[in-house]
């Protein structure tokens, strides 16, 4: 089990990221224990026995020079490890840089309060597809991703593929990444967006390159027709109630923008980006009340009876 | 000893300060959960697609009398206007000054302006245009969308303000328009 911090890197970027954290590390702490050394050695120098005064010593033009001297020394050598220090950062952010991105994969994350919305891009507009709060990426192949936000100021920050990125409104910026090792990693919002930044996470998936276009080619297909009485009744209910005012289903009328797409919502992890596992009983209780389980969140409540309710969860679970 | 008008102009001040002091408490009061409703209420509750248009359900009269809809809090205001954007009210209306709907920054109202007026007009939708969205928008947010659309004209209180927008677009906050002039009978 990978464990979700920078620390265990899973792809270059991190690792360089990585490098740089354990220099500044190290070289504090050899800073710090030289320190500590200069001060018993002084201390031990200067011991007398208990009680006796201290003694000021004679000025001398020999003992000023020594001090000086020791002084200048221990300034310019802070000064070339602080120096050392930016460079170091310097040729992270230059190695950073240099990662190849030769038949990269583009996807479009864009922040909302609080989900994430995916993007996979292609010059094809039939290969376009969305989803939502899960970022599936293959294993060795790099990716640029471009930050966006609809509302407020967002951060993304996957700690095990590279560092922080502010997603700011009205701007656009890309983070570039890789990830080597194939797993699931866990990202985080990383600037303070509202009342559930601490559960706005999302899920990176790090797959295969085969497993990926399998998944890809997945995505790609519109929703299945249900099938089944309650299904087919939960599928009524999605289109003509409230539902397809905010979400979408591709293969439906459904064609909303403003909640996360549902195309393929039964294959993915989590109900309301990170907060609860996705299971048919919390789906029921998140389409009752939302509220009770992410207090804020833009989705209302709905009282429904019983029948329709298992119906409707029914068929959402049919979106695989 | 305090003479007794002294005494008397000290709790007075005290009492008013109070008064003036919590006045402001549900301003920001963010109310997250539907209204209450009766234990009974899923057995009553219209299935979503039973909210087709029509004449006004069950529903519309519990919401408003369980106290769901309050117009002098700030987040019901803000959330009123984050839907007035989402589901495309600013098609016909713009940004209150009308367009192809009538505008709502100004003093005329064709089909009334108390609450129960503009919930109606929403869920129900009007000739010429306004289309009806019942089934299509849960009350708790139509309630929302009719505090925000009632402050694009001045008549909900200056101290529950709309906090912000999400978009680029500058001007004044609503709270602080003064209401415009009811139009000529043109429309």
């Amino acid at each position: 089990m990978p464990m979700n911090d920078a620390l265990h890197a899973a792809g270059p970027q991190a690792a360089w990221i990585g490098q740089l954290w354990w220099f500044t590390l190290w070289l504090c702490v050899a800073v710090f224990v030289a320190l500590m050394a200069a001060l018993a050695w002084a201390l031990w120098r200067a011991r007398r026995p208990a009680g006796a005064m201290p003694q000021p010593a004679p000025p001398s033009a020999g003992a000023e020079r020594l001090a000086r001297r020791w002084v200048s020394a221990a300034v310019l050598l802070s000064s070339l490890l602080l120096m050392g220090l930016l460079a170091a950062s310097v040729l992270t952010d230059q190695r950073l840089a240099t990662l190849s991105l030769d038949g990269a994969l583009q996807i479009r994350v864009t922040a909302h309060q609080w989900w994430w919305e995916v993007e996979y891009e292609d010059p094809r507009p039939d290969r376009v597809f969305r989803t939502a709060n899960e970022i599936v990426i293959p294993v060795g192949r790099s990716v640029v991703i471009t930050l966006l936000a609809d509302d407020v100021i967002h951060s993304f920050w996957v700690p095990n593929l590279h560092g922080k990125k502010d997603m700011i409104p009205g701007r656009t910026a890309t983070i570039q990444l890789r990830a080597d090792r194939a797993g699931t990693y866990v990202g985080r919002c990383a600037e303070y967006c509202g009342l559930q930044h601490a559960f706005m996470a999302y899920d990176v998936v790090a797959l295969p390159a085969d497993r990926f276009a399998a998944w890809q080619e997945h995505q790609l297909t519109p929703a299945p027709e249900p099938a089944g009485a309650a299904a087919r009744r939960g599928h009524e209910l999605f289109l003509t109630g409230s539902c397809m005012l905010c979400h979408a289903v591709q293969g439906t009328s459904a064609n909303g923008r403003r909640a996360p797409d549902l195309t393929h919502f039964a294959s993915r992890a989590s109900i309301g980006a990170g907060q609860i596992a996705n299971t048919s009983q919390a789906l029921a209780q998140w389409i009752e009340d939302p509220q009770k389980l992410k207090p804020g969140v833009n989705m209302p409540a709905h009282l429904l009876p019983r029948e329709d309710l298992a119906a409707l969860v029914e068929y959402l679970e049919t979106l695989r | 000893m305090v003479k007794r008008s002294t005494r008397l102009a000290v709790i007075g001040a005290t009492a008013l300060g109070l008064l003036v002091g919590f006045s402001g408490c549900e301003r920001e009061a963010r109310r997250f959960a539907a209204a209450p409703r009766p234990p009974d209420a899923r057995a009553q509750a219209e299935s979503l697609s039973q909210q087709q248009a029509g004449p006004a359900g069950p529903g519309m009269r519990e919401a408003a009398a369980a106290g769901g809809y309050a117009e002098d809090n700030a987040y019901t205001l803000a959330q009123g206007k984050l839907y007035y954007r989402w589901f495309n009210c600013v098609g016909c209306h713009a940004q209150g000054g009308g367009g192809i709907g009538p505008a709502l920054m100004d003093a005329s109202w064709i089909y009334g302006k108390e609450p129960g007026d503009v919930f109606t007009t929403i869920m129900d939708g009007r000739p010429n245009g306004m289309p009806s969205f019942r089934g299509r928008l849960p009350e708790q947010q139509a309630w929302q969308l009719v505090a925000y659309v009632r402050s694009l004209s001045g008549l909900v209180s200056g101290d529950a303000a709309t906090n912000r927008g999400d978009t680029l677009a500058g001007g004044q906050p609503e709270y602080l328009r003064d209401p415009l002039p009811p139009e000529d009978k043109k429309r």
